[in-house]
């Protein structure tokens, strides 16, 4: 079976601005074939979205009539078709998928309607048959009781359960070719594999051929049979699966795969790709990654590379690969030498610097006409752990497991606060006006989003200063002055950026500029909230190399609050893994990460697409989503997902059990079981 | 970076000697005619919302987040258009705001330097001329050489006789009929080329400047304005003002002659009452707002930072205020106010000073029962800042409330202050008209289109009908609304395309 | 829900309690009832007992809120405060200034205010509506420009234009409909008919522009995407998603006005001699007549709050993530 269903030739979209065309794809070229998954990976603003809106001719209005190339699907050119043919071919041929189900589905509709809209529009199915046939499509999706979703409307379901619906909206026509916008990036880890399996399993079903649009390689990985890298609106490898994981040719890939963080690198220096992605509103002569490719050479500069085609289906836009040039190339540079982090030269100090006792927040729901308190949200619900001076403790779980919460509440941003936090000996949330005021100086955060964690009225230089200002570091204008130049200078930036405004910079600068507000005022614990989790991999790495360095440098403790396990592996001492408002599992990282014991971080773990082609993992699955923290289960809160559920666990909570450094808590583990 | 001791750079320095010199001349001319300088409150108001724009101005220009939007308004055609005309019913405005008394009549020949006239005049009633205080009887039509109606007038032979009285003021020596045509298309031609010629000499001025700054030939600059090329679009305005001058210039030219809108019920020229009436105008569109600004700003900011019972007690007082209907609630006020004066006539001197009061109080009566919207926005949008990691980052590092309000709160909403600002303009002018009909507006006494459309109301009705009054007052009302409309759409996109109001 | 209802009319109340204080601390605080008498009987030439006959003849010559000489809980009944303000809680108004029944004024004369006031409503609303979709169906077209140019400029025309206007053309010129007045019955028609038009067309500028952003909005939002991406047409896109959601704003916004309907129109009502609350209120403005503006003010708050807590009410029963919760 090698029919090509989708063939995109030379496509090339752009807009019009006050200085000409801006083009956001290039001359994109590349074949899906029926009943294959093609992957376009690549980061943020490369292109990939746009090409599957242009294949769908759903782009927005400033792109309107601004396509050429060609894009046939099944011998047909969708870019030729009149509007109206056009229509028959969406949600009939070709159905999309995207990546927001929050906002993708329609609030008033229910999600019947929103399904049996499709039938009648592409089907005859009418009334109880179209109703009977959404209920079967429902099924298909994975979707627990179909029926009487059907009448339900997209704010009662999760965000699994709405990219479900999607799906079978996606279905109900029945398409040749399915285009999947980034489907499980807006969800969690357990329910991205949930929607990945439940992805491939239909694909076989419906014989599909599937286009799918991805940043994650772990995802390419787990899914693709041919993958295309694009880069600033351009194609630059494409190869099947193997031979792209086993060999990346381009050297923007293989540089993708030295960034990625893991625990085989730790206590070295990732690989870089240092810049960030160009802006595609400039002219370019040479090759488009030149600038921040370490194979680079002059050539590179002046001459645009033309498309290479490789045996086995490969192909590269490099001229490396370009026999004309290749010969000119310079070797080869050696591999970059591996730099080892110093060890901490503060592990002296190894008392405890943050002691964090049965930390509690619960927020109240208010209700009635006296705002009292009808229910509480079970935020944090009894964590205590303990960070030393120079060591990073990663804190991992779910979205609305409460790890940020636990982060703002030792910093004492929240309030009520149960519970004790004691910081350098001194109970924290014990003190209050000054006395907590004067200690801030020693603990600081950093938030996820570079982009509200800076004041956009402030320059630069103003928004470093302001902590410095609050905590009288530095009171000589000259020497504060100073001062910020050296911080800037730190964290990788000149000091002429102390006269900009945030907005001039790029996420990953941005977070340079958090990180150098927060080292201000000389802080020894630096809460990291997902500090990287809104940038690209190889912006990522920059980040983390520079946070690694410093606490090398100034024996800084992390609490380093991620979802990214890889992440956790290659920058934490410490894990503890979280599940609804409590500390299921903690110790250190290689026990945690290499043989996990409650059964919860066992899924975890397993959920998470690795790259390894070569082991054949077991995948554990989980069911459902997490129950809401309003209203948390009785007994152990993991026990209505849990693959080991015996009747104790729905009773009570589980002690905690130690295994050397790490503790579990889970009656699998717990001396005294009732039964098992 | 050269250091300037106390910020005194050499641009500083130039604005400053911008803005001294209208003050300097004011007063060179005070001392020059011997006059008695009036400050009406609201003239004084005047001056602070003209600083504080200035002050703003020059601020932004150092902001880039400022700057920026404005930079985008600037190169907004339909914008700078409207920007032309609304500085000129400004300058008109501004014009009309700075009072004086005269010295009154053969007071400098008696060598008393003391006496003065008791009539108020501003520089605007200075520069028109000595037209205003030429009273007809009656009403005139446009340009007309006689009377509306007829009247019953004594021949030199003593017979009595019904006929339409020639005008005291209007076309002095010129025949009717043809001669009359004829000096009307004079005049017309005259006024037409001399507002050509003006814009030519300034346009002439600003393209050395221009050129100048742009360091390229006068020629190529010319060139590049005439093709509407660069980010500024001075075509377009350069274009608006030929119009503008050109109108002012044949209105001027048969103005000296004629009623160019004619006269009212007393003999009033209609063109003077309604120019006279963009002062009025402009007021109630920016002092309502001017006042009503600190309140709307720092309570809404107060109840979304502090929230907790400070919240209760704002939003109860702004629910209160805006749950009685806007009109009622001006209405109940200013019938107050007018009883007040009625009873305390001793506190007003003046007829003037009556008037002003009276306006003042109508611009802090609007702001009352305006400003609890702004409160709600602000309210709303320090709530959703309090959520912002940049403000959890502050108060992590423990600076003080006030400073955090200030520092990160106060500028990140300025931009919604800004637009209500101006979207509010064009509405309160309107609310103007509609209040002084219903009654509750400004002192009959003022100049208002709100007063000349009242007045219209029996006009409308008479047989044959009185239609100038009513079209002079909208046509000013039209133009200087529906530029401050675009003006503010415009503003509106640049600061904050996602902000939604009415 | 029903206790939801109950909960929001008990937040009235001290709303209504604030707007009463208020209005007491405005007609006798800041001016006291001898200010009135004199600005009554005109002039400074009048003689204490006058004013006092004034006074005694509306009940104002009663102490402000605590009358010592009274007996029992009549000190506190027996009051300006108790009588004028309190009770208009109860819907007592009192008489106005010539001595006629003012609850019984406004029972005569809010049906020819709702006559007008409900069709201008209804009509206003949806022809806002259409054009706005027209505007919105047609987006980034000549079509949606002059569309949205005309919008401002018949914003910029001041209302009392579209009533003087419209009187001329239509009364005066035409001689379609007689220039003022009102009639019972059947006859109303042709008198309502010019004031309803002219409502309905003063507002249009202003309703199609804010219509049309809010369904620019909903255009924008990501399900319209994925509708488009299910091949339905534009219209089924137009009809079936934006206009479903882009109703919901409007319709609660415009659920605020509904009680206030009643009072009426101001200027119209005077301009056309339409016996209405509105003209009533002009009229009591005009001439002084303290006691109808105070109570028209109670009046005006109460129908303000009650659309507010309709507007409530009618987010939960229009969209279901509201009434779902």
């Amino acid at each position: 079976m090698s029919e090509i269903v989708l063939s995109v030739n030379e496509l090339r979209t752009w807009y019009d601005s006050a200085r000409g065309p801006v083009p956001v794809l290039d001359g994109v070229s590349f074949d899906v074939q029926r009943g294959e998954t093609f992957v376009l990976l690549g980061e943020s603003g490369c292109g990939k979205s746009m090409t599957a809106l242009s294949i769908m001719r759903l782009l927005p209005t400033q792109f309107q009539n601004n396509i050429s190339g060609s894009v046939n699907f099944d011998g047909i050119d969708l870019l030729r078709l009149p509007e109206v043919a056009m229509r028959r071919m969406r949600g009939r041929r070709i159905a999309m998928i995207f990546q927001e189900p929050m906002t993708s589905l329609n609030p008033v509709l229910t999600v019947g309607a929103q399904i049996m809209e499709v039938l009648v529009q592409h089907s005859s199915l009418r009334g109880a048959s179209a109703r009977a046939e959404a209920v079967r499509l429902l099924d298909a999706a994975g979707l627990p009781a179909a029926q009487q979703r059907l009448d339900e409307y997209p704010h009662q379901l999760s965000g699994g359960m709405k990219q479900r619906v999607m799906i079978a909206i996606a279905l109900a026509g029945k398409p040749d070719l399915l285009i999947a916008d980034e489907p499980t990036t807006a969800l969690d880890v357990t329910i991205q594999a949930q929607v990945l399996d439940l992805l491939k399993s239909l694909q076989k079903d419906f014989g599909m051929a599937m286009l799918m649009i991805t940043h994650d390689l772990g995802v390419v990985a787990q899914m693709a049979d041919h993958v295309a890298v694009m880069y600033a609106g351009e194609v630059v490898e494409q190869a099947a699966r193997a031979d792209f994981f086993k060999s990346p040719q381009h050297p923007y890939s293989q540089r993708l795969f030295e960034a990625l963080p893991a625990l085989g690198k730790r206590g070295r220096e990732l690989s870089v790709i240092p810049g960030t992605v160009p802006l595609l509103d400039q002219a370019f002569n040479g090759c488009r990654f030149a600038p921040r490719c370490h194979r680079a050479w002059e050539a590179c500069e002046q001459h645009a590379p033309a498309w290479v085609t490789l045996p086995a289906g490969r192909g590269l836009r490099c001229l490396l690969a370009d026999n004309t040039w290749s010969a000119h190339a310079p070797a080869a540079p050696p591999a970059p030498p591996v730099v080892v982090h110093d060890a901490p030269t503060h592990t002296s100090g190894d008392a405890d610097l943050l002691v964090v006792r049965e930390l509690k927040v619960h927020f109240p729901i208010l209700k009635g006409l006296l705002k009292r308190a009808a229910g509480y949200v079970y935020a944090v619900d009894g964590v205590s752990f303990s960070i030393a001076s120079g060591k990073t403790l990663a804190l991992v779980g779910e979205s609305g497991c409460g790890k940020t919460t636990v982060g703002k509440a030792i910093l004492q941003l929240l309030s009520p606060v149960q519970g004790q936090v004691n910081f350098a000996g001194i109970a924290l949330n014990g003190l209050r006006g000054e006395s907590l005021r004067k200690r801030r100086r020693e603990f600081q955060i950093i938030f996820q989003d570079p982009f509200s964690s800076m004041n956009p009225r402030m320059m630069v230089g103003d928004i470093i200063a302001e902590g410095m200002r609050a905590q009288g570091v530095e009171k000589d204008q000259q020497k504060r002055g100073a001062r910020i130049d050296q911080l800037l200078e730190h964290v990788g930036l000149r000091s002429d950026a102390k006269t900009r405004y945030p907005h001039e910079f790029s996420g990953g600068q941005r977070q340079r500029i958090c990180i150098a507000r927060a080292l201000a005022v000389e802080p020894k614990l630096i809460v990291c909230d997902e500090p990287t989790s809104a940038l690209d991999v190889s912006v990522q790495a920059q980040i983390l190399n520079l946070l690694k360095q410093l606490q090398g440098q100034h024996g800084l403790s992390y609490l380093f609050i991620t979802h990214n396990i890889s992440v956790v592996a290659y920058l934490a001492h410490e894990v503890a893994v979280m599940y609804l408002g409590r500390i299921v599992e903690h110790g250190p990282v290689e026990q945690i990460l290499s043989a996990p014991r409650h059964p919860y971080t066992q899924a975890l773990l397993s959920a998470v697409p690795t790259l390894d082609q070569d082991i054949k993992r077991v995948v554990l699955r989980l069911d459902g989503d997490p129950p809401s923290p309003i209203n948390p289960p009785q007994g152990c809160h993991f026990h209505l997902r849990c693959p080991h559920v015996h009747a104790p666990c729905r009773e009570r909570y589980p002690d905690a059990t130690t295994f050397g450094a790490s503790t579990v808590r889970c009656f699998l583990y717990n001396d005294a079981p009732a039964s098992a | 970076m050269t250091r300037w001791p106390l910020g005194i750079t050499p641009h500083n320095v130039t604005i400053a000697a911008w803005s001294l010199a209208p003050v300097a001349l004011y007063f060179s001319c005070v001392a020059f005619y011997h006059l008695k300088p009036v400050w009406l409150w609201t003239d004084f108001l005047v001056y602070v919302l003209i600083a504080s724009m200035t002050a703003f101005f020059v601020a932004a220009r150092r902001r880039a987040h400022l700057r920026e939007p404005l930079t985008r308004i600037i190169q907004n055609r339909t914008a700078m258009v409207c920007l032309v005309v609304l500085a000129a019913f400004t300058a008109i405005g501004v014009l009309d705001s700075v009072h004086f008394r005269q010295p009154a009549a053969g007071a400098a020949a008696a060598g008393q330097t003391d006496r003065y006239a008791p009539e108020v005049t501003s520089v605007l009633d200075a520069l028109m001329g000595p037209q205003h205080m030429q009273m007809e009887t009656t009403y005139s039509a446009p340009l007309s050489l006689v009377q509306y109606e007829k009247s019953t007038v004594e021949r030199a032979d003593g017979v009595h006789e019904r006929v339409f009285p020639r005008l005291k003021f209007a076309g002095v020596g010129v025949a009717a009929g043809d001669a009359h045509t004829r000096d009307i298309v004079r005049r017309v031609v005259v006024g037409a080329l001399s507002g050509l010629l003006a814009t030519a000499a300034v346009a002439a001025l600003f393209l050395a400047w221009y050129a100048y700054t742009q360091a390229s030939p006068v020629r190529a600059t010319f060139r590049r304005v005439l093709r509407g090329e660069g980010d500024v679009p001075w075509r377009a305005m350069w274009v608006t003002l030929l119009a503008l001058c050109m109108i002012v210039g044949v209105v001027v030219a048969l103005a000296d002659g004629y009623h160019v809108f004619g006269t009212d019920k007393v003999g009033k020229d209609v063109l003077y009452k309604s120019v006279k009436s963009i002062r009025t105008g402009l007021i109630i569109g920016t002092l309502t707002t001017l006042v009503m600004l600190p309140f709307a700003v720092l309570l809404g900011i107060l109840a979304g930072y502090l929230r907790g019972w400070v919240d209760d007690v704002i939003q109860y007082v702004y629910t209160t205020l805006s749950s009685i209907p806007g009109v009622l609630l001006i209405a109940a006020s200013v019938l107050m106010l007018q009883t007040y004066i009625h009873i305390h006539p001793e506190l007003f001197p003046t007829e003037a000073e009556r008037a002003d009061l009276r306006l003042l109080f109508l611009c802090i009566i609007l702001g009352i029962t305006s400003w609890t919207g702004l409160c709600r926005l602000i309210r709303g949008e320090t709530m959703k800042l309090c959520e912002a990691d940049f403000l959890l980052a502050a108060r992590g590092f423990g600076a003080h409330p006030l400073a955090i309000m200030l520092r990160h709160i106060l500028p990140n909403v300025m931009h919604i202050v800004l637009i209500s600002v101006v979207l509010d303009f064009s509405g309160l002018v309107l609310a103007e008209a509609v209040l002084s009909y219903v009654g509750v507006g400004v002192d009959p006494s003022t100049y208002s289109w709100g007063n000349m459309i009242n007045a219209a109301r029996l006009e409308m009705a008479r047989e044959p009908m009185v239609w100038w009054p009513l079209l002079s007052a909208f046509v000013f009302m039209f133009v200087l609304v529906l530029a401050a409309n675009l003006f503010a759409d415009v503003v509106r996109d640049a600061f904050d395309p996602r902000l939604k109001r009415r | 829900m029903l206790t939801y209802i109950v909960r929001r009319v008990l937040y009235a109340i001290p709303i209504l309690i604030g707007v009463n204080l208020l209005t007491f601390i405005l007609f006798f605080v800041v001016n006291t009832p001898d200010d009135m008498a004199r600005l009554h009987l005109g002039g400074k030439r009048v003689s204490p007992e006058m004013v006092a006959q004034w006074k005694a003849e509306r009940g104002y010559d009663k102490p402000m809120v605590y009358n010592a000489q009274a007996a029992g809980i009549n000190k506190l009944t027996d009051t300006i405060f108790y009588v004028n303000s309190v009770r208009l809680f109860a819907f007592q108004f009192g008489s106005s200034d010539d001595g006629r029944d003012i609850v019984q004024d406004i029972g005569q004369r809010m049906w020819p205010s709702l006559a007008i006031a409900v069709p201008a409503f209804v009509f206003g609303l949806m022809v806002n509506i259409s054009f706005a979709l027209l505007l919105a169906f047609f987006r980034a077209t000549y079509v949606d420009t002059l569309g949205t140019v005309l919008c401002v400029v018949m914003m910029s025309v001041s209302g009392l234009f579209y009533i003087i206007a419209g009187q001329y053309m239509l009364s005066k010129l035409l001689r379609l409909v007689p220039i003022s007045g009102y009639d019972t019955g059947w006859e109303a028609i042709k008198f309502i008919l010019l004031p309803v038009a002219i409502g309905v067309v003063s507002g249009i500028g202003s309703g199609v522009r804010w219509y049309r952003t809010l369904f620019l909005e909903e255009m924008n939002k990501d399900y319209v995407r994925t509708a488009r991406a299910k091949g339905l047409s534009e219209y089924l896109v137009l009809f079936r998603h934006i206009l479903k959601n882009g109703m919901i704003p409007i319709l609660t916004g415009a659920v605020v006005v509904i009680p206030l309907l009643f009072m009426g129109a101001l200027i119209t009502e005077s301009f056309f001699g339409i016996p209405g609350l509105g003209s009533y209120t002009i009229d009591a403005i005009n001439s002084q007549d303290f006691a109808i503006v105070r109570a028209m003010v109670f009046l005006g708050s109460l129908m303000y709050i009650l659309g507010l807590i309709l507007t409530d009410i009618s987010y939960t029963l229009v969209d279901p993530r509201i009434r779902l919760q």
